[in-house]
């Protein structure tokens, strides 16, 4: 039977919970879930139109993060937006640099030096690994298990973030990549502290995979087909997980990839557990990857000798460039006017348009699991609303 | 792949009629760009989506960009022949004319099946005023949904045929759409420590009579 | 068999609950601000201006007040002051110097942009994170003399980098003396830091 709902809450600001008589279905119940509720990762405001429990209608509500990044961007010089990348998704700030900087050198026709191409997956890696770790605590937590997984995962994010920090002097912030190369070199002691890093992890997974309440809630929750998945713009372990394997890795062939060895993991039922497993495979493929990166990384200067620190100038033009990031697809696209600053700057955040499926994905799911689903979407809130 | 040349002459045999052009990009990375007019848009993009050896059933990115009047000098060239007999002179004739802005909605395609792009469609508004509709992609492509209403509520472009085209970033109530270039900034003036040139300006405009307070800037 | 997977995960708690007890890789808890961990070299938190001498720090500053960091601070955190006067520097040229330079850490990001254009050496990253005062303006907007620090401070906190500016600097003084050299009338005057200047860090024979 057909029913036509009433207006969308957003119609009426202030209400915050309101009732909705419909002849059929009972009472529909139209929740603002958020924005200052734990389970939506930051500031983020669902508006669940519940029957029962539920999903019936819910219409994602963005902006409360919004600082306008691209106007900031086309404000700033070229140098200048790279410390502001890292805020765009402040788990990943090293794959956003590497995202940025290889946008301005496609655009400005510069090259790297091999060692930094290396040291750029490297890192990007050890994001990944970062960035998974987190999601995996983060999907315990909001399955209701409270505390003890995130604390597990935390501790091994800590371990990154030192590396990290060794490296380019801030935990998150890290604002390493530069247009041509890497502001700083690894030292041996750093490379051996991975290295040791990498041959040290996975005692977290143990605690996870196979765990039967973390089946019971996953397994069959929020599939998402492939064919929705691809023309929705979905990228990233969330397309993966649907069965596609589209990894820029492989695609697009960046950087040192196409030399080291690694897999791309699928899932097969594109639910959320696929979603939680394609990024465990993945974490592992990353060890794989970082164990080659780390044993084949080659000497030489990290920084193009030719490259310009202050003043820099790109030549009238345009380019878009993309990467995977631990999230998806990020890409940076920009067009110069040959001036100090580019005249468009414009990031495509994947978790925003990941979330375009939000909806798909719960009707007709309860609104627990709506939280579940939200979370195996790995969203932050810094670069949904930017 | 493709070349954009190639693509155009393919919408071309395929749409008689239609306004399809290239527009080149002089940068070192070339990627070469299709401007669409805005009459058959979709059923092109549907093309795009659906042809056999495109198969572009990805659409990446979607995003805005404000090109502002300006003016633009046009230079012609011609020979004028001597009265005197002698070789004939090349005159070069400067006119200046001023080219309106418009709105730019910019397209990245790839095809997830067959691994290739980007292709890259621009569909161009009237102007910057009250000609700012586009046709929306979004029933082509799903994952234009929410990166339209972006586009919408930061610049300003009506995308028709949208299903649900609301402000995404900004709050319902807001008025002017910040993307663009000649945005204002509200006039909401906070002291700060650090006296800048702009934040000194702000300063006497909301307190005209403090302003010899505040720290002046050193002369130049 | 179901149930195995929960006590495989309650295993690894377990593991982890005796661990603590004795395994330091198990207890990962510091206890701010009784025991604090080791920052690393690169460690950056807020910039701080460089002064050659310990004893008379604003005299010695490095900075020229050439601005090229307050142009490139990406959040405009930075206000400069040129002087009206001008005073020899270390090597004993004469050279403006900022008569006002605040930053505001309020809306500083320790993005390390400042040190990097500055073709002075004169702005290095500091590594206090303990910043903290009762009203917004005031209190974190730190001045010339709250940003001054002697070289010797910038040794013990990044001592490769400050050893390697040091060269650097040293070289740039001796083929500058070396150039004043044959025309002594116009040598420029003594500096009246250079002793001092001297003191602080180890230095190659300069």
């Amino acid at each position: 039977m057909s029913f036509s709902l009433p207006s969308p809450l957003e119609s009426a600001p202030g209400a915050r919970v309101r009732a909705v008589r419909d002849p059929f279905h009972g009472d529909l119940l139209e929740v603002s879930m958020g924005p200052h509720h734990p389970s939506t990762h930051g500031v983020f405001r669902m508006n669940v139109t519940l029957d029962g429990e539920t999903v019936v209608k819910l219409k994602p509500v963005f902006g409360y993060l919004h600082r306008n990044h691209e106007k900031i961007g086309e404000n700033a010089s070229y140098l200048g937006s790279m410390p502001y990348t890292d805020r765009l998704d402040y788990l990943c700030s090293m794959t956003n640099n590497w995202a940025y900087a290889l946008a301005v050198e496609r655009l400005s026709g510069q090259t790297v030096p091999e060692r930094a191409e290396y040291l750029r997956v490297i890192l990007a890696e050890l994001t990944r690994l970062l960035n998974h770790t987190c999601f995996a605590g983060f999907i315990l937590q909001d399955c209701g298990a409270s505390g003890t997984p995130l604390m597990y995962a935390f501790r091994e994010r800590e371990k990154i973030l030192d590396l990290f920090e060794s490296l380019s002097g801030s935990r998150m912030m890290c604002n390493f990549q530069r247009f041509g190369g890497c502001r700083a070199d690894a030292t041996p002691e750093w490379l051996e502290a991975a290295r040791a890093l990498v041959d040290g992890y996975g005692e977290f997974e143990e605690l996870l995979t196979g765990n039967e309440i973390l089946m019971a809630r996953t397994q069959g929750v929020g599939r998402l087909p492939a064919k929705l998945a691809v023309g929705a713009g979905i990228t990233g372990p969330m397309l993966r997980a649907s069965g596609v394997g589209y990894d820029l890795r492989k695609v697009d062939g960046y950087g040192v990839y196409p030399r080291l060895d690694f897999r791309v993991p699928v899932g097969a039922d594109g639910d959320t557990y696929d979603r939680y497993m394609v990024r465990v495979l993945e974490m592992r493929e990353s060890i794989k990857i970082l164990r080659q990166a780390l044993g084949t990384l080659p000497g030489g200067p990290v920084m193009d000798p030719k490259a310009r620190l202050r003043g820099f100038r790109a030549k009238p033009g345009e380019v878009y460039s993309r990467i995977e990031g631990p999230k998806g697809e990020i890409g940076f696209f920009l067009i110069s006017d040959g001036g100090p600053n580019p005249y468009r700057y414009r990031v495509r955040p994947p978790s925003f348009i990941n979330l375009t499926v939000l909806e798909d994905l719960c009707l007709g799911h309860s609104i627990a699991d709506t939280v579940v689903i939200l979370g195996s979407i790995d969203i932050v809130l810094g670069e949904v609303d930017r | 792949m493709e070349t954009p040349d190639q693509i155009r002459d393919r919408l071309l045999a395929r749409f008689p009629g239609a306004s399809v052009a290239v527009v080149a990009n002089p940068g070192p990375a070339a990627q070469h760009s299709l401007l669409l007019g805005s009459g058959e848009a979709r059923a092109m993009a549907e093309f795009l989506r659906d042809s056999p050896g495109l198969r572009l059933d990805f659409c990446s990115n979607v995003t805005g960009v404000d090109w502002l009047d300006r003016e633009v000098t046009d230079v012609a060239s011609k020979t004028i022949p001597d009265p005197a007999g002698g070789p004939p002179k090349l005159v070069e004739q400067r006119t200046k004319r001023l080219q309106p802005g418009y709105l730019e909605v910019v397209y990245h395609l790839y095809s997830v099946e067959l691994r290739h792009g980007p292709v890259v469609l621009r569909l161009r508004t009237g102007n910057r005023s009250d000609r700012v509709a586009v046709p929306s992609l979004t029933p082509v492509w799903r994952s234009c949904e929410f990166q339209e209403r972006e586009v919408f509520d930061l610049f300003g472009v009506v995308f028709d045929g949208h299903p649900d085209l609301r402000r995404i970033l900004m709050w319902d109530e807001f008025k002017d759409h910040p993307m663009r270039k000649d945005y204002v900034e509200p006039d909401d003036y906070e002291w700060e420590p650090t006296p800048h040139a702009d934040v000194l300006a702000k300063a006497r405009r909301h307190y005209p009579a403090a302003a010899p307070a505040a720290k002046e800037e050193p002369a130049p | 068999m179901l149930g195995t997977g929960l006590l495989q995960g309650l295993a690894v708690t377990a593991k982890n609950l005796a661990g603590s007890y004795h395994d330091p890789k198990r207890f990962v808890t510091t206890q701010y601000p009784e025991e604090r961990t080791k920052l690393p070299e690169a460690y950056r938190n807020f910039p701080f201006l460089v002064s050659e001498s310990t004893d008379d720090l604003m005299g010695t500053l490095r900075c020229v007040a050439c601005q090229i960091c307050e142009k490139e601070c990406p959040p405009q955190c930075i206000y400069i002051e040129k002087s009206k006067d001008k005073k020899p520097d270390a090597s004993g040229k004469m050279q403006v110097y900022p008569a006002v330079f605040d930053i505001d850490t309020a809306v500083c990001m320790s993005c390390q942009i400042c040190v990097e254009v500055c073709p002075f050496d004169a702005i290095k990253m500091d590594q206090i994170f303990e910043i903290a005062a009762t009203d917004r303006f005031t209190g974190l907007l730190l001045g010339r003399e709250a940003l001054a620090k002697p070289n010797a401070y910038y040794h013990t906190l990044h001592p490769v980098d400050a050893a390697e500016v040091d060269d650097r600097l040293a070289t740039a003084r001796k083929a500058a003396a070396a150039k004043a050299a044959p025309k002594p009338a116009a040598a420029p005057p003594q500096p009246p830091v250079a002793p001092s200047a001297q003191a602080p860090a180890p230095k190659p024979a300069a």
